[in-house]
């Protein structure tokens, strides 16, 4: 089965027969704004957001995770833990997020494979929700990708008002909607075509640009320029928009032990923090802001594309939306765009 | 599935030499690891190890023995941070983790045959070590060996006795030196990059490798430069605070390059293209 329809009604019925079998993360409301929770029944999906505020990445690459424990001191011994093997499935995640996961795939799993991203991401069913509504600084299609991309998940729904147009894309995604089609029905030319439709609005409401051509070749010329003391005068060093984005990906290790236990402890850790390179010789290799907020926009405009032919950003707009000093990556890159060499 | 790279393999120290005292002690600990199967723990000169004390934390190090020592490895940690001083407090017969070898390495197969001078200041000898008894353990396949090396004071100096014997020998040539005057000091006085100037190697057919804080590479590589050394001759090794050590965490990276994966040995013509903060 490709594409499919369900009734509004029919996915309460969906959901149940998901959690019968599987971990379900999907957006809830807590406290007047949207995350991705575990969920154990239909009624605390809320799916009416733009985006969450912390990303889902949050469930395959933890915001703390132990590691190993360990017995602590000069006679020390590790103990592994078990390997996480749940079967996982994320409803309602939007393209850029889903994408933000290829992204973060060669990281994670390349010459060396970290075990605890892995076998959560190799268990896991990406069910996308096109994004009907974008936000006002969303830029996905500066990446050419759409809000209603199926390239990055398993499967796609679409919301076209009292029912959803359903795609499968990955062998996962098809096997999954073959397991539960008792609940669906084929999808009409008719279907299809309001389902392209309502992509087609969702585009025509994404408002900002940001210019690509050639950025990586000009960065390379431009480390020493002055944009980045201008660019970096108002921030004031919060972290937000490393710890939001979805293809953000460094870590600090903590060992965190009482005096027979203990364990190694992984957290989110951002580049924005001047401790975050500082050597214990008391030497700070990016010691300032400027440094900092430069590290930021070449390693996602410079060095991954050098390392993974692709861009690493998504054009969320998270880091835009929040930031707490207005700073804004659309306008950082751009402006560099008109620098004249 | 690959193995879980952030766990350590648990070995036993077997002995702790005191290298340098005082508040910028230096100690080398010979690590002999606990399972067999890690007894092939294999590695190049250059390459690096994260040791683990549990409880106080990880902290990356140059493996400062040679592979033909096939027993133990050893590294050498000089006290300035939470986790090396803990360490410092370790004796025999205590455990901590490894895990490793990272990063890449010296280029001993493509340096047969060439000379080599090494010019090492403090702690930065460690990794140098690693390579001169290697070659020292395959001495006819390499040419002169010339082995510059000063700290701040005699006292300063790592690996003493093994200079000593270092000096007996007539197939290697050591120059020690140390920062100021001291009685009894009859080798050199003066920095290590102007002791590079006083030994003058020749260019030809060499090979420079440095190890030591950034601001004596920064004087050694001009010397060199001078001396008629090109930038292809000349290697180094960088440091950088690690975390994972296998390129993911992130924190290490100069440029596109994560230093815990892609170095930490570059070549001077490699480091001067590398556009990033050092
Ligand atoms: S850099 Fe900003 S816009 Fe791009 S993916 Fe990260 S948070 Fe989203
Ligand atoms: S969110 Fe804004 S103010 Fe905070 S660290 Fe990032 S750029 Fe700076
Ligand atoms: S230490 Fe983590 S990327 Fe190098």
């Amino acid at each position: 089965m490709e594409n499919a329809i369900i009734s509004k009604e029919k996915l309460p019925e969906l959901f149940t027969q998901i959690i019968a079998k599987n971990k379900l993360f999907a957006p809830v409301k807590e406290n007047g704004f949207s995350l991705f929770k575990e969920v154990e029944k239909a009624s605390e999906i809320d799916t009416s957001y733009v985006n969450t505020r912390v990303p889902p990445k949050s469930i395959i690459f933890k915001q703390t995770e132990t590691l190993f424990h360990f017995t602590p001191g000069k006679k020390g011994n590790v103990e592994k833990i078990p390997e996480e093997n749940e079967k996982i499935v994320i409803y309602a995640i939007r393209t850029c997020d889903a994408k933000a996961f290829a992204l973060l795939d060669p990281v994670f799993i390349g010459d060396f494979e970290d075990p605890y991203y892995s076998a959560r991401r190799r268990n896991s069913v990406l069910i996308g929700l096109s994004c009907n509504n974008p936000g006002p600084a969303c830029f996905c299609t500066s990446f050419d990708d759409s809000p209603a991309s199926i390239e990055y998940v398993d499967i796609l729904f679409t919301d076209l008002g009292y029912k959803y147009y359903i795609e499968g894309n990955s062998e996962i995604g098809k096997k999954f909607l073959e397991d539960h089609k008792t609940l669906f029905d084929a999808a009409s030319g008719e279907d299809q075509k309001s389902r392209d439709k309502v992509e087609r609005e969702a585009i025509g409401k994404i408002k900002r640009t940001m210019k690509l051509t050639g950025i990586v070749e000009k960065l390379d010329g431009m480390f020493d320029h002055p944009i980045w003391y201008e660019s970096a005068r108002k921030c004031i060093g919060c972290g937000t928009c490393t710890y939001l984005c979805p293809t953000c990906h460094c870590f600090d290790m903590q060992d965190e032990s009482t005096l027979n236990k203990g364990a190694r402890i992984r957290v989110w850790d951002s580049c924005m923090y001047p401790e975050y390179t500082h050597h214990a010789s008391g030497h700070n290799p990016r010691p300032a802001r400027m440094n900092r907020v430069r590290n930021r926009v070449y390693h996602k405009f410079n060095y991954f594309p050098k390392n993974t032919e692709v861009f690493g950003c998504t054009g969320c707009s998270r880091c835009i939306e929040y930031c707490s000093a207005n700073i804004d990556i659309i306008e950082i890159i751009n402006k560099i765009g008109e620098v004249k060499e | 599935m690959k193995a879980n790279p952030y766990l350590p393999s648990l070995a036993i120290i077997e002995g702790v030499k005191e290298e340098v005292e005082g508040n910028r002690a230096i100690k080398t600990f010979r690590l002999a690891f606990q399972d067999d199967k890690k007894k092939n723990f294999s590695f190049i000169p250059g390459q690096c190890v994260m040791i683990s004390l549990f409880g106080s934390g990880e902290c990356m190090f140059a493996i400062s023995s040679s592979p033909t020592q096939k027993d133990y490895i050893e590294v050498s940690v000089m006290k300035h941070g939470k986790v090396t001083s803990a360490l410092h407090k370790l004796e025999k017969g205590d455990t901590l983790g490894v895990r490793g070898p990272y990063g890449n390495n010296f280029d001993v197969e493509g340096w047969k045959k060439r000379n080599l001078i090494f010019i090492g200041g403090g702690i930065g000898q460690a990794p140098l070590r690693s390579v001169i008894n290697y070659i020292l353990d395959n001495r006819e396949d390499y040419g002169n060996i010339d082995i510059i090396y000063g700290a701040r004071t005699s006292a300063d100096l790592c690996y003493k006795d093994e200079f000593v014997e270092l000096e007996k020998r007539n197939d290697v040539k050591a120059h020690l030196s140390i920062d100021v005057d001291e009685e009894h000091w009859e080798k050199y006085v003066g920095f290590v990059p102007d002791n590079l100037l006083e030994v003058n190697p020749a260019p030809e057919n060499a090979i420079a490798i440095t190890c030591g804080p950034p601001i004596m590479i920064h004087y050694v590589i001009q010397n060199l430069l001078k001396l008629g050394f090109k930038e292809e001759q000349i290697y180094t090794t960088l440091e950088m605070r690690m975390k994972c050590g296998i390129g993911i965490c992130g924190r290490c990276n100069i440029g596109n390059l994560y230093v815990c994966k892609d170095g930490p040995v570059f070549s001077y013509d490699q480091l001067k293209e590398l556009q990033g903060d050092i």
